[in-house]
């Protein structure tokens, strides 16, 4: 199902010349590169589809002071790639906020019994304290280290996931990590995540691929019958249950999921991952490092797959189907015919109460593209997408999937998106906990699409229909219209919809 | 397949279908590599006994589950409390991300601050240019009328001067000369939030007041809150009775609006908090009071300097708390205690009386910041209630102090237990080695509840799982009506449902209790 529609290209140039004018000169002269209008490519795409050019400078350094939505690189690290490994322990290892803000915030679900073998809603921190500034904090490390294989002896290891102050104070967290490895034989890994490393999330993402790649690969035998069809999951951090509606699909085409990073994963998916024979790889900006390594040093291939939305879930499914062969192929074609009617009966209650609206995006590194079919799939457009910290990249990749004239906008500034929503006034925008409240104000629906708003799953054909149910709900609840005192001049109504 | 257009399945029962259970039990039997379930299972009871309570007791360097976060976040906290000001972190961007969605996961609300993005060449070289750009930035952007930096651990593990930094930008240009551009130093490996909250109030009166000549009017008081989580219910209730009290006062420190602004289609970047003009007159004030002792040690102090009285509290919240902080106004004020209020405090000692057949001999688990805990212990023995254990990740041995003195104060607190600087793991041991009826903080101790059985009541920031109840006053007699209601619920609410099986328990489902 494609969409044809085209945005207003006009009016997005003239916001963009809009915000930039209120910057001073030297910061309006850096942000202008952040800002453009996808245009129409000369090349067209696979069966003939257009695409876009969606040329923004990005993964560059945020200009101080103007509000930026970006995290930092521990956050890229904990938060993202290595938090969700529920039966390692991660040390936040610094001062106690870090550690604090992130607890339990990404919803990486996972089966476990929390604080016996699995720990990922837990803060373990060091909590730097002045003398640790001042004298090291690495005896204190090997002590902390000492006292969870006391009191939390079924880890299977730990991870040391670095604070700023860290790598500013000299600490030597390797020397420790070999040290205390060696003692209690099991995986240690430091991680050189700070938060002043790289300009956002993304250099975390990339520190903490390194040190799967520098500290887990190779180290333990891995003993493992392996088979024909193994593949890793790699990049699906089970948000509200992701990862779930994702691998049942994978098993019911014939495939078996070996791994899955790292939502509910446990160490021996991460290390036994080199033995499978393709990685399926979803978020691509977080983990598309230790992809090309295993295909470097292990020869294994891998593919790019989104499972937002009936339409990429079916293309997804079938590209996959056709890199093991016609059994599995046809496996496939079966399982999509499964789910057609959950499909269809989706999109005949919730297309009728979606078609035409308008969305704005902003998110992190995959779903400012990857979610655009999603919405195009209830009949949904999107005019207004950007990436916190993607990379040139990313932006390729966007251009396949948004249609002319949409804003583009990379590391938007709250003053530019805050300008951006109130000036177009979509029907829905798509952002982060710090957008939500101050869209909200402004009397527009809006939905989390980091945390999908304490929901989900929504991927997959399970996911798909509760992402249609909670674009609906945020849409057409009555709260919207109330916004107008009566006695007061009456704004257009957007008219809700009753729930079905 | 489980999933319907017609009844949607949200994630929690979705996972509990039999397809979805058989994948689970599948990964984890094929490709986990688990312990076995005797082993989960006997590691698992290990942690509720003595022995284990011991070893998690006697920790020296792990800390788990704290329930305290780092001094910024009690900066900006404080910066969002004056109008129309901007918090402006001096150090790494990631941290302000994690302030502002701490904030909001709480309040509901936005949160705005601004980062001076400090990245690896800041490290090296300082992070001046940052400041002198950002403040330009900020001030063209966010038409702020004052902009209050402070720091992130890594601003000051390198030693960036803030005070030279900003006479820097402000000779570049980056704001005009006049501009307030008040500032506080706050590392995150020194005290918590309640001392970034001190640090930075402090920072902002010794901005307006020095060199300032007092004048003083008698009978004027400053009322300073503290790090606050209930600040939009607690702040508008005490303006209520010191109204009613038609008492001279000025809240140095007051986000109650900025935390709680309308839903009219306008999206207010800044609403309320204390006017930069009452700032500077309530230098002149007779005394500066404030609700949260632990929180305001530094600016106290700062106050005394320039000659004014102080006082401090810990929350006042419950009977006698209040009756202190009333009579406390009225000194100073010289203005009498209405009669409504005494007609209120009387409503409130009603509500206990009628209660306290079910509250008297309950035992209370209590964890949070410092002047809170305090509190609620103190109100708990009004109840009739046994405060067991009373617990602050940033509680010093002052504050154990002041604890063991109010608990030996009363026959109900002969059993209490006090533990400065321990963390909600260590919680977890206390609660299954000498159990209680009731645990009360914030939402963290949502996992207690879970692993131990103990009812949590949630009362103190932040509170992420719930919504709304930071609108609704703990402090005054009001507050204590609430507090007391919200404890009767929970207690009633599980005698309901441990009475609810038909034919078996339900002979003690009582219509009236």
């Amino acid at each position: 199902m494609s969409l044809d529609y085209e945005n207003d290209s006009a009016l997005h140039e003239e916001l963009i010349t809009q915000v930039l004018s209120q910057y001073p000169h030297k910061a309006a002269k850096r942000r202008q590169k952040h800002l453009s209008v996808a245009t129409d490519r000369e090349e067209v795409g696979e069966e003939g589809l257009t695409i876009s050019e969606c040329d923004v400078k990005s993964n560059i350094k945020s200009i101080p002071g103007v509000m930026t939505i970006r995290g930092c690189a521990y956050a890229g690290s904990k938060g993202v790639v290595w938090g969700p490994v529920k039966d390692m322990v991660h040390v936040s290892h610094g001062p106690v906020g870090c550690g604090q803000y992130s607890w339990s915030q990404r919803r990486n679900y996972y089966v476990g019994t929390t604080g016996v073998d699995t720990f990922v809603t837990m803060q373990f921190t060091s909590d730097f304290q002045e003398k640790d500034i001042v004298f090291g904090g690495d005896k204190k490390l090997e002590k902390i280290i000492d006292e969870i294989e006391e009191l939390f002896p079924l880890n299977k290891g730990l991870t040391i996931q670095s604070e700023c102050p860290i790598g500013l104070i000299g600490d030597d967290i390797e020397a420790v990590s070999r040290k205390k490895a060696k003692e209690y034989e099991k995986t240690i890994v430091p991680v050189r995540c700070e938060g002043f490393r790289g300009v956002s999330q993304s250099l975390g993402h990339h520190i903490a691929n390194d040190a799967i790649r520098d500290w887990v690969f190779g180290k333990a035998e891995v003993e493992f019958e392996t088979g024909a069809y193994d593949v890793n999951v790699v990049g699906d951090y089970n948000i509200g249950g992701d990862a779930w509606a994702s691998r049942i699909l994978l098993e019911e085409i014939g495939l078996r999921v070996v791994g899955n990073w790292s939502g509910d994963a446990t160490l021996a998916e991460v290390e036994r991952a080199p033995k499978a024979k393709l990685n399926l790889i979803h978020c691509y900006r977080s983990m598309n490092y230790i992809c090309r390594h295993m295909e470097e040093k292990y020869g294994i291939p891998w593919m790019e797959y989104n499972f937002f939305g009936p339409s990429q879930i079916e293309a997804s499914l079938r590209k996959i189907a056709k890199h093991f062969g016609p059994a599995i192929e046809e496996r496939a074609e079966r399982v999509i015919a499964k789910y057609q009617p959950l499909v269809d009966d989706v999109v005949d209650k919730y297309w009728p109460r979606l078609q035409g609206k308008r969305v704005m995006l902003y998110v992190g590194g995959l779903r400012p593209r990857h979610v655009v079919t999603a919405y195009e799939d209830l009949g949904m457009q999107i005019v207004g997408t950007g990436y916190e910290f993607a990379h040139n990249d990313d932006y390729q990749r966007t251009g396949h999937y948004v249609k002319k004239g949409t804003l583009i906008y990379d590391d938007a500034t709250s003053y530019e998106l805050d300008k951006f929503i109130e000036r177009i006034r979509p029907d829905l925008v798509g952002s982060g906990i710090k957008e939500k409240y101050p869209v909200q104000k402004m009397g527009i629906p809006f939905r989390q699409m980091h945390s999908w708003d304490y929901s989900g799953p929504y991927h997959g054909y399970d996911g798909f229909a509760i992402f249609a149910r909670d674009m609906d709900l945020a849409i057409n609840n009555p709260v919207w219209d109330l916004y107008d005192a009566p006695w007061k001049k009456v704004r257009a109504p957007a008219a809700a919809v009753a729930a079905e | 397949m489980p999933q319907s257009a017609e009844k949607i399945l949200d994630h929690a029962p979705l996972f509990r279908e039999p397809e979805y259970r058989q994948m689970l039990a599948e990964k984890k039997l094929n490709f986990e590599c688990p312990h076995s379930d005797q082993i989960v299972t006997d590691q698992g009871e290990y942690t509720k006994t003595w022995e284990y309570r011991e070893k998690n007791l006697a920790r020296e360097a792990l800390v788990v589950n704290p329930a305290k976060a780092c001094q910024p976040l009690g900066a900006v906290f404080a910066a969002a409390g004056f109008e129309r000001t901007m918090s402006f972190v001096h150090g790494s961007q990631g941290c302000v991300a994690y302030y502002r969605s701490h904030l909001s996961r709480h309040f509901k609300e936005p949160s705005s601050a601004v980062s001076s993005s400090m990245t690896e060449d800041a490290a090296v070289f300082g992070g001046l240019k940052n400041m002198v750009d950002g403040l330009a930035n900020t001030y063209a952007l966010y038409d702020p009328k004052m902009i209050a930096v402070s720091t992130t651990c890594m601003a000051e593990v390198i030693g960036d001067d803030l005070h030279g930094f900003i006479e820097n930008a402000k000779d570049e240009g980056s704001v005009p000369l006049e501009f307030d551009v008040p500032f506080a130093h706050t590392p995150a490996f020194v005290g918590s939030h309640v001392d970034g909250y001190d640090a930075m109030v402090k920072g902002i009166l010794e901005h307006f007041w020095k060199g300032k000549e007092r004048t003083k009017a008698a009978g004027t008081i400053n009322i300073i809150p503290g790090f606050d989580g209930f600040c939009v219910g607690n702040n508008r209730e005490l303006k209520r009775l010191l109204n009613l009290m038609d008492v001279s006062y000025t809240f140095i420190q007051d986000a109650s609006d900025q935390f709680d602004t309308p839903s009219d289609g306008e999206f207010r970047m800044y609403d309320g908090g204390t006017r930069i003009k009452d700032v500077r007159a309530a230098l002149n004030a007779e005394a500066t009071l404030s609700l949260q002792h632990y929180n305001t040690r530094k600016t106290l102090e700062y106050c005394r300097e320039v000659e004014q009285a102080t006082a401090s509290f810990h929350y006042p919240l419950g009977v006698e708390a209040t009756d202190e902080f009333l009579m406390k106004v009225s000194e100073i004020s010289g203005k009498e205690i209405p009669e409504t209020i005494r007609l209120e405090r009387g409503r409130l000692i009603d509500a206990m009386a009628d209660s306290q057949s079910w509250l008297h001999g309950k035992k209370y688990a209590i964890y949070g910041d410092p002047d809170f805990v305090y509190a609620v212990a103190r109100f708990i023995m009004e109840t009739g209630g046994e405060p067991i254990h009373c617990l602050a990740t940033n509680g010093t041995s002052a504050w154990e102090a002041e604890m063991k003195e109010l608990l030996a104060s009363s026959p109900f607190g002969k059993d209490a237990q006090v533990w400065p600087g321990k963390d909600l793991w260590a919680m977890r041991s206390l609660l299954f080695t000498e159990p209680v009826d009731l645990l009360i903080g914030n939402s963290y101790g949502k996992y207690l509840e879970r692993d131990t059985g103990t009812p949590l009541v949630r009362l103190m920031f932040p509170i992420f799982d719930r919504h709304h109840h930071h609108r609704f006053p703990l402090m005054g007699y009001q507050g204590g009506l609430r507090v007391l209601t919200t404890i009767l619920d929970k207690i009633f609410d599980k005698l309901d449902r441990e009475s609810m099986q038909i034919g078996v328990t339900d002979y003690s489902y009582d219509l009236t209790r």
